[in-house]
């Protein structure tokens, strides 16, 4: 209904501005002052809308500061939970910095030029058609500026991706198909399990198609929870059944798509556990600020007579991130970094795959 | 050709008899092609793509609340008022396919290539009227094939507008991915048709067609970029062709080019050994150069804007020529950076990157340029100056973070969140949009002999400056925050439950952009009947479409058409009285040319 209001003003206010504008003309034309309707802009023009080129500037100015105040603890450049994450988020300070500064003094230049040159019909401007010396500084500035970044940005991806760095990752697959994740650990032998979707077997709880002839499967252990020990590198390998999914780990600055038909690989390692990351400050704040608004929704949702909404507690996440169909905006997976100590009692109760089979008679 | 020398041989163009037909409807004349363009491309198509903005924009604000529009638009795809999510992701899918398709390449390049090729090239028509005339019936098969599919049972594609198979293959993936990817496919391979036959006619015209004197360094930069457009659009053009054909063949002939190792839905299917990567290289093989498709004709009509109404001579004409080439150039070597992620051999990545960086500098250039040039003008604020101003503006805001995007690294982590929806929106869609109101403000005299209403131009422009910064600004932000697109609702991660508020304001921004939108509308159907007559030469331009028969003849120029004797920038030239001088004008004894 609001929407629907909102529109409906803005309508009449665009024919009420419409209106206002013919009314003025007319009344301008009645008192015997001489329009000039020819369309052009006038001398009067340009130095209004002059001055709204530095008004605009202004606001550019503006929303930008206050995106950076409002939205500026950036939650994607700071508090990186893995290894090669700080890398990035450096890279991605310097770029961000470098941006900032060649949009601040191009927009200025662009809209103070707008302005101090606006023009009458009397003067001419400047003949000026070609100054090669000019050209080749603005094409030799961004090409040594660029080269530095290309370098420092090359450096970094291929240190990320390099998937043979650590020695002897804990192997994890991770498995998508609509619209949920599963983990499959390797075992106590750290390798997989062969595994191919034509070997699924439903009845026999066999969901992911993992061969069970193959003895590297058989310690193999299916979760729907991915518990990862700090300080350990991660090798993910990761399978579609379906649709291309992409394992989206924001926190841990991962990223991958799961594509059917083909393996994709990713690898980390998780530096600061999920207790660290609540306890860590600016991550309180956050928390507290989701809370906030979770309250203020949950006590119109009272009123309304419905459920009130679950206090939020910060767990990382796995994401999808491509499109893979309808419930897509709820196809998520908790992530629990943790001690050794602790990943091992949790792992020592979950269910080896040769166990979790369902056997037939 | 045999038209051309009679025109030229007793200096006034012959009359067909023209009835309401051939006139009208089945017009080979490039004016009445381009306003056939204009109204089905940009108006219609837009207005559709607009409003599904619209739609998505309110679900993403205030979902899950039952909301009055959503039951009156979509009635049984949003039961008691509450949009299906199926419904949402066919919304994304079709504004997407929508505004780049047909929009931005055909609206765009299929007026404007259309009326000012010739007209700034002196001639009398496109090389062949009759292939410009199937292009546009061949685009409008494609436009009503889509426009049927927002309208089937299952409802229309619904795989994003990059329709990545396996999503886009399986009718049990989505519903959308039934008839409404048919019709999408089909739609689509009429499209890339139509779209081959309009840059052929572009390309020939060009370069066979140009009046005595037009030497290819005096074009304005206007038609060098519809030129080049032109040129990718037919380098990348069939490859998207191939892959919409190889998809149909997956789709209803059991081959698998992009499907392999499926389990669906309980069973198993029989595809095996094709790669849905292999789709997303001949997809996006066609998809960025499409994105200057896109950008190139937007950046030619800035180009001419500017120098017009600065009253000044376009600052470095052949620095903007050769950054033009390169871009293109690099345009067709750069797709690979909308994969980092997919899997591809991460060394490819690295190539990608250092490719994508390199656009950075003829961008660079282009736009030091465009500021150079307004620097010591005469600036004349016309409503197409401020859009074109407008234009660089966004294109440097929406350019300067593909400096993140095209980082592999850095990639990582905002690939597919709300940073890169900002990023192209501002880079491509604002500037490409820009571009074309520049455009339809100034050739508007052209068009139809009348002038647009400029107070209600500035009330357009200022109010579509201010919610363009208000919605895609702070999406950058949200982007940063890790927050996935294509997503129907976030209420499922308590995580993002701080950005509902910036969701709300983005919102709230589009829907003012887009109503704004209607001012323009309003002035363009008033000026249409009511408007002032134009004058011949309105903005004191100095290219050739200005002196052409103001009354639409089929030939353009009454007589003998103009030589051409001049670049056409001479504003302000030192030595004549007013401030422009005509390409048609013979230089002065001595006078240098530039």
């Amino acid at each position: 209904m609001i929407t629907l209001f909102i529109v409906l003003i803005l309508i009449f206010i665009t024919i009420a501005i419409w209106q206002m504008i013919k009314i003025f003309d007319l009344s301008r034309a009645l008192s015997g002052i001489k329009i000039d309707d020819s369309q052009i802009a006038s001398d009067k023009d340009n130095t209004t809308q002059a001055k709204l080129m530095l008004a605009f500037l202004a606001f550019i100015y503006a929303i930008t500061i206050f995106s950076l105040v409002s939205y500026g603890k950036f939650p994607l450049i700071s508090n990186a939970a893995s290894e090669h994450g700080q890398k990035i988020d450096s890279l991605m300070i310097w770029t961000l910095v470098l941006i900032f500064i060649v949009q601040i003094i191009t927009q200025f230049l662009l809209y103070f030029f707008a302005y101090k040159y606006k023009g009458n019909k009397k003067s001419k401007a400047l003949f000026y058609t070609d100054n090669h010396k000019l050209e080749l500084l603005w094409t030799t500035i961004p090409a040594i500026v660029l080269t530095v970044f290309i370098t420092f940005g090359l450096l970094t991806w291929s240190d990320v991706m390099n998937m043979q760095k650590n020695n002897d990752p804990m192997v994890v697959e991770l498995y998508a198909q609509q619209f949920n994740w599963k983990a499959r650990y390797a075992g106590k032998d750290n390798v997989l399990g062969k595994s191919n979707v034509r070997l699924i077997d439903i009845d026999r709880a066999n969901i992911l198609g993992v061969d069970e002839n193959d003895p590297n499967a058989e310690d193999d252990v299916i979760t729907t929870e991915l518990h990862l020990p700090v300080d350990r590198p991660v090798l993910f390998v990761m399978r579609s059944q379906d649709v291309i999914h992409s394992a989206y780990m924001p926190h841990f600055r991962a990223q991958m798509n799961c594509v059917p038909g083909m393996v994709t690989k990713f690898t980390f390692t998780p530096t600061v556990t999920t207790e660290e990351m609540r306890q860590n400050p600016s991550m309180i704040d956050k928390v507290i600020n989701i809370n906030n608004i979770r309250e203020d929704k949950s006590e119109d949702l009272i009123a309304k007579g419905e459920e009130p909404l679950d206090p939020y507690e910060f767990d990382y996440l796995l994401l999808c991130n491509k499109i893979c169909g309808k419930s897509h905006y709820n196809m998520q997976m908790k992530i629990i970094v943790e001690t050794q100590q602790e990943f091992d009692d949790w792992y020592n109760q979950q269910t080896i795959f040769k166990n979790s089979l369902i056997v037939q008679n | 050709m045999a038209e051309y020398i009679e025109f030229e041989k007793d200096h006034h163009p012959h009359h067909h008899k023209e009835t309401f037909i051939t006139k009208y409807v089945f017009s080979q004349d490039h004016k009445m092609i381009a306003k056939q363009y204009l109204f089905t491309g940009v108006f219609f198509m837009g207005i559709i793509g607009i409003l599904m903005s619209i739609l998505m924009r309110m679900q993403i604000a205030w979902p899950e609340q039952p909301n009055i529009i959503f039951d009156f638009l979509l009635g049984k795809w949003a039961p008691e008022g509450v949009m299906d999510a199926d419904i949402y992701l066919a919304l994304v899918t079709m504004h997407g396919t929508i505004m780049v398709f047909f929009v931005l390449t055909a609206g765009l390049s299929g007026t404007f290539s259309n009326l000012l090729i010739p007209l700034q090239l002196g001639a009398r028509d496109m090389a062949s009227g009759f292939l410009n005339m199937l292009a546009f019936w061949i685009f409008f098969i494609s436009v009503v094939l889509m426009v049927i599919s927002i309208f089937v049972e299952a409802g229309p594609a619904a795989a994003g507008w990059t329709i990545y198979p396996p999503l886009s293959a399986l009718e049990m993936a989505q519903p959308g991915s039934g008839l409404g990817m048919t019709l999408w496919l089909v739609s689509m391979a009429f499209f890339i048709a139509s779209s081959l036959l309009g840059s052929l006619n572009y390309i020939v015209t060009v370069l066979n067609l140009r009046t005595k004197g037009m030497s290819l360094t005096r074009m304005p930069l206007t038609i060098w970029a519809f030129f080049v457009t032109a040129i990718i659009g037919t380098i990348s053009f069939p490859v998207l062709l191939s892959a919409a054909l190889l998809l149909i063949m997956d789709r209803s002939f059991g081959t698998s080019f992009f499907l392999s190792d499926i389990f669906i839905q309980g069973e198993v299917l029989h595809y095996q050994g094709g790669s849905p990567v292999l789709f997303e290289h001949l997809f996006w093989f066609l998809g960025h150069p499409e994105v200057y498709i896109v950008l190139l004709p937007a950046l030619g009509i800035a180009s001419e804007v500017i120098a017009t109404h600065a009253r000044k001579p376009i600052f470095g004409y052949k620095a903007m020529i050769i950054s033009i080439l390169a871009i293109a150039f690099l345009s067709t070597i750069v797709w690979g950076h909308h994969m980092f992620v997919t899997g591809m051999n991460p060394f490819l990545g690295s190539v990608f990157t250092f490719t994508t960086l390199l656009i950075a500098i003829p961008s660079a250039v282009k736009a030091f340029n465009y500021i150079t040039t307004l620097w010591k003008g005469n600036i004349q604020f016309n409503p197409p100056m401020l859009f074109a101003i407008g234009f660089v503006s966004t294109f440097i805001t929406g350019g300067l973070t593909g400096i993140i995007l095209g980082d592999s690294a850095l990639d990582i982590n905002v690939h597919d969140t709300y940073f890169v929806v900002a990023h192209f929106h501002l880079v491509m869609g604002i500037s490409a949009l820009y571009g074309m109101l520049a455009g339809i403000y100034h050739w508007y005299p052209m068009l139809f002999g009348k002038m647009m209403n400029k107070n209600l131009g500035y009330v357009h422009f200022w109010v579509t400056a201010i919610s363009a910064y208000g919605v895609f600004f702070p999406m950058h932000f949200i982007g940063m925050a890790g927050l996935p697109r294509r997503y129907y609702t976030n209420s499922n991660f308590p995580l993002f439950d701080d950005l509902a508020d910036t969701n709300q304001i983005i919102t709230m921004f589009a829907i003012l952009g887009a109503a704004v939108q209607l001012v323009f509308l309003y002035n363009f159907m008033y000026s249409l009947f009511y408007g002032k007559k134009a004058p011949q030469n309105p903005w004191k331009s100095t290219t050739l479409e200005w002196t052409a028969s103001q009354k639409h003849i089929h030939g353009n120029w009454q007589g003998k058409i103009p030589e051409v004797h001049r670049w056409p920038y001479d504003y302000s030239k030192p030595g004549y009285k007013e401030d422009y001088v005509p390409q048609h004008i013979p230089l002065r004894k001595g006078e240098e040319e530039y």
